[in-house]
């Protein structure tokens, strides 16, 4: 789960930044305590604080004393626009590159994107994307 | 006790030592160990067997004394000091009990001489570790004996703790318990810890620092997050891995045909990450444990250079 390239607090930010992304965590609403999260992930209190807090700075999460932290409003859209902004750079950039190597061109890429989000949306199995770019 | 909790840092320093050597007769055991290790942090004591880790222990317990330099634990002098026996607590490989000491005597003392005692907790993790208080300390096995000072160590809540190889003979499922308990009581009450360790690997994400030892001399004392993504494998065509390579610290370098693995010690940057990249090269963080053992494997001109990485 936690790869070891990266500070693992960073890593933690990332992945509770992605909850908030995809709604798991809602805006306002509370987030896991330090120490649940440090017994669920299996992570120093410590090096959890650490991640959270860079949230609170980033305003991603806000601290309601004596309560805990919450989500921030407008919270989802701030990370959204930042995790564009990297999207091109983390995984279109990348696509290409093994695209290139297999012989894909543009064209292909675009035949087999739409495939992949069809197939995504109506059986939304990997296995049937897998045999469409056959 | 909210220190950890609110992500701050450490507050002081809870074990400070300054120069510290050891000599038994002509063998030198510890030399020159300059160490602080701040309070309420977690850190891992690291290194081979005959590094010098548990002689080191033992003097920041007071069971022993430096031969050079001195050692300061809470502020005082570990040595033959009354003041800090129930704020210390050593989970040490081999305990000495009377020879009629049961399992609920050993429990009962340790409630005498600490003072945070947490009798609900030591309860709860004696039934986890399904020990048999009734029966004498000297009848355990060696799993069970581990086991014993691990509930202990974690009950006595004392202000600083240290465990050296507190796992010997207890088996997977039994470790978890133990670094699930730790991780409860440090988040819980935060607590000066320091754990002397072979299995890197299962402590890695609960170490803050980590201090490495090596023929008695401090190799590496640097933040654990720092260690980890200080080296890094690089994997591919020989030329490419070589030119890519080039201007940096080498640790390693294996050959197969036309591929090459090189390990380097080194942080990239997004740019030479797109330029391996574009070389056909995979780049693949090197673990916490790795990088102790390329450090404590190499051989010494190659360390001194490895020494500067992290810090």
């Amino acid at each position: 789960m936690i790869d070891e390239g990266r500070p693992i607090f960073a890593q933690i930010a990332e992945r509770i930044a992605g909850d908030v992304l995809d709604g798991t965590l809602p805006e306002e609403g509370q987030v896991p305590s330090t120490t649940e999260l440090s017994a669920f992930y299996r992570i120093n209190p410590a090096t959890v604080a650490k991640g959270m807090a860079e949230l609170v700075a980033q305003g991603v999460l806000y601290k309601r004393r004596g309560i805990g932290m919450f989500v921030s409003t407008g919270a989802r859209a701030r990370l959204q626009e930042q995790r564009r902004a990297a999207f091109v750079d983390e995984y279109v950039a990348p696509l290409v590159r093994e695209a290139h190597r297999l012989g894909l061109g543009p064209d292909d890429l675009a035949r087999l994107l739409a495939e992949v989000s069809g197939a995504g949306a109506a059986a939304g199995g990997p296995g049937r994307a897998a045999g469409g770019a056959r | 006790m909210t220190g950890a909790a609110d992500g701050t840092a450490a507050s002081g320093p809870a074990i400070v030592a300054h120069g510290v050597g050891r000599t038994y007769g002509s063998t030198t055991v510890l030399e020159d160990v300059d160490l602080t290790f701040e309070e309420g942090r977690v850190h891992g004591l690291l290194g081979r067997n005959g590094a010098g880790k548990t002689t080191l222990l033992r003097l920041l317990t007071g069971l022993d004394r430096p031969s050079t330099g001195r050692v300061r634990v809470l502020g005082g002098d570990p040595f033959e000091n009354e003041g800090l026996a129930g704020r210390v607590c050593f989970v040490k490989e081999s305990v000495v009990y009377p020879e009629t000491f049961r399992v609920r005597h050993a429990l009962r003392a340790a409630a005498l001489v600490f003072p945070r005692w947490d009798a609900d907790r030591a309860a709860e993790l004696l039934d986890a570790f399904a020990l048999p208080t009734d029966r004498t300390v000297k009848k355990l096995s060696r799993g069970m004996t581990s086991a014993l000072g691990v509930v202990i160590g974690l009950a006595s809540r004392a202000e600083v703790t240290l465990f050296d190889e507190p796992y010997l003979g207890l088996d997977a499922t039994a470790r978890q318990l133990f670094y699930d308990a730790l991780l409860e009581e440090i988040g819980e009450l935060p607590r000066t810890v320091v754990l002397s360790t072979h299995l890197i690997d299962e402590v890695d994400h609960l170490l803050e620092r980590v201090v490495v030892l090596d023929h008695g001399r401090v190799l590496l004392d640097a933040e654990a997050d720092e260690v980890r993504g200080s080296a890094l494998e690089v994997v591919g065509a020989s030329g490419a891995v070589d030119a890519f390579v080039a201007d940096r610290r080498l640790l390693r370098r294996e050959a197969l045909g036309p591929l090459a693995r090189a390990t380097v010690a080194a942080r990239l940057t997004a740019d030479e990450r797109r330029r391996a990249e574009g070389l056909g090269l995979d780049l693949s963080p090197v673990p916490l444990q790795q990088v102790v053992v390329s450090l404590t494997g190499a051989r010494s001109a190659d360390v001194r250079t490895l020494e500067e990485v992290p810090s």
